[in-house]
Parts: structure tokens; C-alpha cells; sequence
């Protein structure tokens, strides 16, 4: 009897694989067939290009189109063009948890699970299954320690109202940025709206996209990041810029964004190939090594000079809370800020 | 006399219109109006349905809340301000070029206007971008060294302020004023001057009582048209400005395309300024129409240059001083910053790359796209709008029709659309069926015909008046039409005039940024769009490549066309 179940349960393992393995050559030849894939994405130029030279490389023939902007640009791009009649992305991909939620309520995602995201966390998935989080950062602060002695140094987010800092720091924009609309989300939950009333008191030098601030710090315009991707920080600290993060002990917040194929893709074979590629093990574990990203995959491992992520005090955003208010963050940053 | 030439005309008018019936080509000639008064009417009339008409039927809350709404009334605001100030330093430092460059024993005369040339090529958010390299205020380049001068540790400058961007509006509108200023200065004729000099003024109150006053319709123009410029600029407010929180009128208009889109608010807001760009074209127009004073215009008369003596080579520093702030110093920090990995830091042999090189033509996906669609683009604009606007002056110049002289009037309406503006109208006309131009580069052209239309229609109707239609009329009563008489005897003989216009076209297009960072789309990604793009995340080394890329094309095309045309078509662009 056991001897039986043994063979059952191989026989069926054994079964699916193949079954899965021609699944598989049948998905590829006919994104082969498609030729291309466009990918609408919010994720940092080098990154997102070096994502698609890693795809190109494994499936020869297709080609990843790859058109980034900020993750408010992208949803405004892909709503234009729903609105024009014009199918032209497949893949939409921004830091804003909350786009997603707007993208399925209109009805212009298509329902996609790839294989690898079983063990993903709950912050990283749709419950629907439209769309899956296939990166993670953090918002945090950074400054330039050739500038700025560590013992100065801000170490939480009220540090920054000091008017010492006034004239020396820098900020992403919620109106361009996701991981900026994220973070701002996060703050104003914890501290309310008079955070950022009291600290745009302090002159911040305005950037738009959430990696803007890291060329700014290393460069010295600004010596202090308010915020800012830290993935984007932390590759450029790599390369030998001068750069500190500092992970707040209050809180950190944590950017999930998600990757969805639109309704109308020109290529949805290619796109579900791409999807399934960017959800694989080795992939993620490329975002990890070479991108300094955080992953929902539970096996892969992180750089040792970055913490873990259950070290940290998480300040998670709720996609729902993200997409009713959008409009009122960008009003009052606007209104605070000036622009 | 007078009665004359009304006879005549009158004759010749009956001559043409018994030509029309028997001529082939007639259909072509209608055809080309009408597609100039289509370009013309369908954004503007976009604009006034869009924002004067909802779901239910007329409204003007749209105007009330742009003039109520505390932050649009602050960019309203701003706009003013910037642009007065960039009118008046544009004339000051434009004026004083050109006087000294036309009417003074200035040295390296040549040179100096080769490099006033470079600063009117050199696209305005190109300088934008580079000067926030040169005097950010931590580590920007001047600020840096000040400091390391004088151990202070305050900056010099400011670049991210008002002041700083009224400052580099103005480095790139002032040559504009320049080409004005000196064409009339060339005209004026020393006998006023010597009168004045008899009687015992000096020279320099000879140009402030004499000269000055001659040369002042001009520059009230020149002041008008350096406002309307920096009235119309996107790119620079939105590099400099927006930084420090502070929004114009067209990054006001471009915010408002934001998800989720308020077009009707962009279509009203854009109404203010169309209305003050017609205004103040209408009051250029009286005071240059005036043509000045009676000792401008004519040719022949004598022209003395005034002696400088000792302050020659001083004001010769000066000059070069101006100039290095708008050609030198931009261009040196943009190859800097081409070739180091960290644009901040000395260019060192640890800090030189080619990295930016390679990723901006080989690694990253927009770029070759956008190469090709902005010379494709800048190819087919300046081909097919030097043509309509060929035909266009030649109907209003040889009065084809009834009613043809109006249509100038559309030709050089443009003039009176600022570029952002015309983006909300064919956005709101194109992206909606039954014609979608929206997401191809279609809406580019569009764009780019509509607004290089002035320029070529101006280029090329001062070509045909100096070409008498007597040629013509041989061809034609040896049988051609009035389309081959055109292509084979009338156009050959006003081939610079037309190469001319070509190249403004195409030098106007490959730097458009206003219209197309509302129009393009991801196919039809322009090498403009792209360096914004990359500006908004901060992508300096790219970014410094393909500047440079857009300088050298341009420079290129210049030289080209001069050697083409053989003479210097750009210096007497005005």
C-alpha cells in the first residue's frame, strides 16, 4: 500500500513536470512567435535594463521593450492610452501598490499567476490573482559622510525638522514617484500632515523620481535625503559614492511593487513568459544580488552589508488606502512644497 | 499715379483670373490653403470647446477657478515676473552686443557672432541642465570653486531659484535680440551721429541721446519677443524652477496632464496665455510696422564705426565674459560630464569613462529610437512644411485667389501659440476616435508643421518678393502650368532663401520640447523627451551625451547649409 502511494505520488509529481516543462516550450514558442514584449516600469533605468538584457539573453528572439518612467507617469501613459483605444503595453509594473487596485477596478489587468510566487507573503499578492509584487525597498534617509560627521548625522524622521537641516536636504516627489507616495503615506499614518507642513519649513530641494535624491547626496547639492529609494541608494553607495543609509529604529517603509499584464496585451504570450521569468528563483535572487532589491521569494539571500528585513521596524502600505488617496497626497504635497 | 497703378493692378489681377480657369494645377493650390487653415483652426478650436463646454452644455467655471485657484494665480503670477525680467536683460545684454558688433571697432567681430549663433542653437533646457551643474548650490562647479577661492562657505549663486532661472532664460532668449537689434543698427546711418558730434557731444553721449532713441522701436520688439520667448519655455522653468517649488504657467499646464487629467483645466488655463502672446504680438507689430524713424531702413547711407580706444580690449572681455556664460562654460561641464563617472568630481584618469557613452547609444532602449524619430521627424517637417510654406507665400505673394492675402494671416498665427498650448489642442483633437494620432509620430508632425509654419511662410515670402514674376509668366506662355513654373524656373532662383527656411524648420524641430512632452508616446519618444526623462531621475552622464549629440547635428546642419547656400543664411535670418 505505501509502496503504491509512493508511485502514485511520483507518477503524478513526475507527470506535471512534464506536463509543466511542455506548457513551458509551448508558452515560449509562441512568445517566440510574438517577438517582443513592452514593459511599461517604474524601476530604475540601469535595473530595469539590465532586467531585460537577462531576459533577452535566456529566451534569443524575443525582445523586452523597455519604457521607464515614474510610476504616476506610467499609470497617466497607461490610462491615456486605455482612454485612446491604443493597446500598446503589456506589462505595467510601478512602486505604487494602490495603481493596481485602480487598473483592476477599470478592468484592465489581466488575471495572471506565474508559478513562482507560492510562497510569496501576503503583502506581495492580489488576492484576486491580478497582480503580484516583484520587488521591494525601503524609503529611507541618507546623507553624505563627507559632508555630514555620523554623529550629526539624522537618525529618525523628526531629526529632519530640525532647521539645522534647512537648505540641506532633498525629497523625491509623491506626484512622480510611488516609493515617494508610499513613504508619504507611511508618514503622514504615523506623524500626520503636520510632518510635512514643518518640513518642507526646512527649504528641500525638490527631485522627482525616488533615486533623483542618491546623486544629489553623493554629489554634495543636497548632504541629507528626507527620503528615497534605498536600492537605489545603496547601488550607488557601491560604486564608490560617498553615502550613508540610515534605517530609522521608528519605522521603515516598505515599497512593494507589483507586476501586472494588461487586458489588452499585444503579446500576452510574451508577457507571461516575462512574468514567469521575472517570478523565478533566479531572477529574484539577480534583483537581490546585483540590484540591492528586497524580493517576496523565500529563499533568496541578501547581501550581508544590507539588514534583514525582520530586523527592521516595517511600515506597510495598504494598496486600498494607496489608491483612494493618491489625489489628496499630491494636493497637499504640492500645497506644502510649492510644487 | 495713384489711380495707375490701381489700373494695372486691376489688370493684372483679371489676367490671373483668366489663367486660373485654364490652369491644371489650380486644385493644388486650394488644396494647400485649406490644409493650412485646418492645421490652424482645429487646436485652438479644441481648446475654446474643451474648456468652455461640459457634459452640461456652456459653462466658464473653468475660467473662474483658474483665476480664483491660489496656486495657479501664484504660477500666472510667476510667469510675469520671470518673463519681464528676462524681456528687459535679454535687451540690455542683446541691444549692447549688437551696438557694439555693428556700430563700434570692436575686435574678433566674426567670432562673436558665431558664438551669439552657438547660444541661440543651444536648446533652452539643455543650458537649463547644464547650469544646474554649474552653480547648483552646494556642487555646482562655480560654487565650488568660489569657495575654494575665498574659503568662504556660503555660494556664490543660487541656480534653483527665481533669479537663477530668470538668469538662464535669459542666456538663451538674449540672441533673439540680438539678430534684431543688429539688422536695424546696420541701417542707421551716421549722419544724425556726426550732427551731434559738430555740435560738440562726445561719443558716448552720442550714443545715448542719438542712437539709442533711433534704435528704440527695435528694442521695445526685441523686449516683446524675449518675453514671449521665456512666456513659452517648459523646459528650463521645469529643471529649475519646480526643484524649489516654484511653477509657471506652462509646468502648471503640464502637472494638470497628471493622472488623473484635468484637460478641461489645461484647455482653460491655456486661454490666458494665448491672449497675452496675441496681445503683445499685435503691439510689436504696430510698433515695428512704424519701421522706425526715417533714417532706418534705407540702404547706402554712411555708417561710421565709433572708435573705443583704450576700453577695446575690456569691452572685447566683457563680451566674451557674456558669451562664456552661455557657450563656454554650459558646453564645458556637459563634456565633463559625458566623460566622468561622477560629474562632481575632478576629471581625473580614475574618473574618466566611456560608460555614459556606450549605455546612452548601445545599452538603453530609448535612445536609438529616439535618434531615428527625431531626424526622421525633423527631416520630414522641414521638407514638407519648406514646401507648404513655399506654396503658401507664393499664393499671398502672386494673389492666386480671392481672399488669398488672409491667408498669411493663418501662416503667422502660430507665432501667437505657444508650443505647450498647441500640445492641449491636437492632444484633446487627436486622442479620441475617429482620427487617433495620439501614440504615433503623427502628432508630432502635426505639431511641428503648426509651429515652425511662421518661420518658413516669413523666410520664404521675403524670398518671392525680391523675385520678379516676369520669368514665371514667360514659362507659363510657353505652356507651363504654374506647379512646373514654380518647381523649374521661380524656385531655383530663390534656392537660399528656401534652404534657409529649412533648416530653421529643422533645427526648431529636433529641440522641440514644449508640445512633445505632452504629445509623445512611447513609440514616438523624441531625443528631447528622452533627455527630460532622464532628467527626471537624474541620469547626468546620458543625459551630457545626448545634449552634445543634439549640438553637434545642429551645428552641422548650420555649417552645411551655409556652405550649400554660400552665403551666411543664419546671421541674416531677421
Amino acid at each position: 500500500m505505501k509502496k503504491s502511494v509512493c508511485v502514485v505520488t511520483l507518477s503524478v509529481a513526475l507527470c506535471s513536470a512534464t506536463i509543466l516543462a511542455a506548457q513551458d516550450a509551448a508558452l515560449i514558442q509562441a512568445a517566440r512567435k510574438e517577438g517582443k514584449v513592452v514593459w511599461y516600469t517604474s524601476l530604475a533605468i540601469p535595473s530595469s535594463t539590465a532586467i531585460a538584457h537577462y531576459f533577452q539573453n535566456k529566451y534569443k528572439g524575443i525582445e523586452v521593450e523597455v519604457h521607464r518612467s515614474g510610476s504616476q507617469r506610467v499609470l497617466q501613459r497607461t490610462m491615456q492610452e486605455a482612454t485612446a483605444g491604443i493597446k500598446n503595453g503589456d506589462i505595467i509594473h510601478t512602486s505604487d501598490a494602490g495603481h493596481f487596485e485602480l487598473l483592476k477596478d477599470k478592468g484592465l489587468l489581466l488575471k495572471f499567476t506565474p508559478a513562482g510566487v507560492g510562497g510569496f507573503p501576503d503583502g506581495f499578492k492580489d488576492k484576486a490573482g491580478f497582480y503580484y509584487g516583484m520587488r521591494a525597498t525601503l524609503s529611507v534617509i541618507a546623507y553624505n559622510p563627507k559632508i555630514v560627521m555620523e554623529k550629526d548625522a539624522p537618525k529618525t524622521w523628526k531629526d529632519l525638522l530640525n532647521p539645522r537641516w534647512s537648505g540641506k536636504t532633498v525629497t523625491g516627489h509623491p506626484g512622480y514617484s510611488g516609493i515617494i507616495m508610499t513613504h508619504v503615506l507611511a508618514l503622514v499614518n504615523a506623524y500626520g500632515w503636520d510632518y510635512f507642513r514643518d518640513l518642507a519649513k526646512n527649504k528641500v530641494h525638490i527631485t522627482q523620481s525616488a533615486n533623483d535624491p542618491a546623486g544629489v547626496v553623493a554629489s554634495g547639492e543636497r548632504p541629507v535625503g528626507v527620503n528615497g529609494a534605498e536600492y537605489f541608494y545603496y547601488k550607488t553607495l557601491k560604486q564608490g559614492n560617498p553615502i550613508k543609509i540610515v534605517y530609522p529604529k521608528e519605522g521603515v517603509p516598505l515599497v512593494v511593487s507589483p507586476v501586472a499584464i494588461a487586458k489588452d496585451a499585444p503579446h500576452p504570450n510574451a508577457a507571461k513568459l516575462f512574468t514567469e521569468f521575472i517570478f523565478a528563483k533566479e531572477s529574484q535572487q539577480l534583483l537581490a544580488d546585483k540590484e540591492g532589491l528586497y524580493t517576496g521569494h523565500p529563499e533568496v539571500t541578501y547581501p550581508n552589508d544590507k539588514p534583514k528585513l525582520k530586523d527592521l521596524k516595517l511600515m506597510p502600505a495598504d494598496a486600498d488606502e494607496l489608491e483612494k488617496r493618491n489625489s489628496e497626497i499630491k494636493k497637499r504635497f504640492t500645497e506644502y512644497f510649492g510644487a | 499715379m495713384a489711380i495707375q497703378t490701381g489700373t494695372l493692378d486691376r489688370a493684372g489681377a483679371a489676367g490671373w483670373s483668366a489663367l486660373r480657369f485654364k490652369d491644371p494645377t489650380f486644385p493644388v493650390w486650394i488644396g494647400a490653403a485649406l490644409l493650412l487653415v485646418f492645421l490652424m483652426l482645429l487646436p485652438l478650436g479644441a481648446i475654446f470647446r474643451t474648456s468652455l463646454w461640459d457634459e452640461n452644455g456652456f459653462t466658464v467655471t473653468r475660467y473662474l477657478e483658474v483665476f480664483t485657484h491660489a496656486p495657479f494665480l501664484k504660477a500666472i503670477w510667476n510667469t510675469l515676473i520671470i518673463s519681464i525680467w528676462v524681456g528687459a536683460i535679454s535687451v540690455a545684454i542683446g541691444g549692447l552686443l549688437a551696438w557694439l558688433v555693428t556700430r563700434t571697432d570692436l575686435p574678433w567681430k566674426k567670432p562673436i557672432r558665431a558664438l551669439v549663433m552657438a547660444s541661440f542653437v543651444t536648446p533652452p533646457f539643455l543650458g537649463a541642465f547644464a547650469w544646474t551643474l554649474l552653480a547648483g548650490p552646494n556642487a555646482g562647479a562655480l560654487n565650488k570653486f568660489y569657495r575654494f577661492v575665498t574659503g568662504s562657505e556660503e555660494a556664490l549663486f543660487n541656480i534653483f531659484t527665481m533669479t537663477g532661472l530668470i538668469f538662464v532664460m535669459a542666456l538663451y532668449s538674449f540672441p533673439y535680440v540680438f539678430s534684431m537689434i543688429a539688422n536695424v543698427c546696420e541701417l542707421i546711418s551716421s549722419d544724425l551721429e556726426d550732427a551731434a558730434e559738430i555740435l560738440g557731444a562726445n561719443k558716448w553721449r552720442i550714443a545715448w541721446t542719438v542712437t539709442l532713441p533711433l534704435a528704440l522701436p527695435a528694442l521695445i520688439g526685441g523686449f516683446i519677443l524675449a518675453f514671449l520667448q521665456s512666456l513659452s519655455l517648459f523646459g528650463a522653468p521645469a529643471i529649475l524652477g519646480l526643484p524649489a517649488g516654484l511653477h509657471t504657467i506652462t509646468t502648471q499646464i503640464w502637472a494638470l496632464f497628471q493622472y488623473p487629467p484635468r484637460l478641461d483645466m489645461a484647455a482653460a488655463f491655456s486661454v490666458p496665455l494665448l491672449l497675452a502672446t496675441m496681445g503683445l504680438i499685435a503691439v510689436q507689430k504696430k510698433l515695428l510696422g512704424r519701421k522706425g524713424y526715417s533714417t532706418v531702413g534705407g540702404k547706402g547711407a554712411q555708417k561710421r564705426l565709433l572708435r573705443l580706444g583704450w576700453g577695446r580690449i575690456p569691452v572685447l572681455l566683457f563680451v566674451l565674459g557674456v558669451l562664456s556664460l552661455s557657450v563656454f562654460l554650459p558646453y564645458w561641464i556637459l563634456f565633463k560630464a559625458a566623460l566622468s563617472q561622477a560629474w562632481a568630481l575632478p576629471l581625473t584618469w580614475d574618473n574618466l569613462t566611456l560608460k555614459n557613452l556606450s549605455f546612452a547609444f548601445f545599452e538603453y532602449g530609448d535612445t536609438q529610437l529616439a535618434i531615428y524619430n527625431t531626424f526622421k521627424l525633423g527631416l520630414l517637417t522641414a521638407t514638407i512644411g519648406t514646401v507648404l510654406a513655399t506654396m503658401i507665400a507664393y499664393i499671398t505673394n502672386r494673389n492666386l485667389f480671392r481672399g488669398a492675402r488672409y491667408l498669411s494671416f493663418f501662416a503667422l498665427a502660430p507665432l501667437v501659440i505657444p508650443g505647450i498650448v498647441l500640445a492641449v489642442g491636437l492632444f484633446i483633437a487627436y486622442t479620441r476616435p475617429p482620427l487617433v494620432l495620439y501614440g504615433t509620430v503623427w502628432i508630432l508632425f502635426v505639431a511641428y508643421l503648426t509651429k515652425e509654419m511662421p518661420i518658413g511662410f516669413s523666410q520664404a515670402e521675403s524670398t518671392f518678393k525680391s523675385i520678379h514674376p516676369e520669368l514665371e509668366d514667360a514659362s507659363r506662355i510657353i505652356g507651363a502650368n504654374r506647379l512646373t513654373s514654380l518647381i523649374d524656373v521661380t524656385a531655383p532662383l530663390a534656392r537660399s532663401g528656401l534652404i534657409a527656411a529649412w533648416s530653421f524648420i529643422f533645427i526648431g524641430v529636433i529641440r522641440e520640447l514644449s508640445a512633445s512632452i505632452l504629445l509623445f508616446a512611447p513609440k514616438s519618444k523624441v531625443v528631447s523627451v528622452v533627455i527630460f526623462d532622464l532628467k527626471e531621475e537624474g541620469q547626468v552622464g546620458v543625459i551630457a551625451v545626448l545634449g552634445i549629440l543634439l549640438l553637434v547635428v545642429s551645428f552641422v546642419v548650420i555649417l552645411g547649409v551655409q556652405w550649400l547656400a554660400g552665403r551666411d543664411v543664419v546671421a541674416t535670418r531677421e
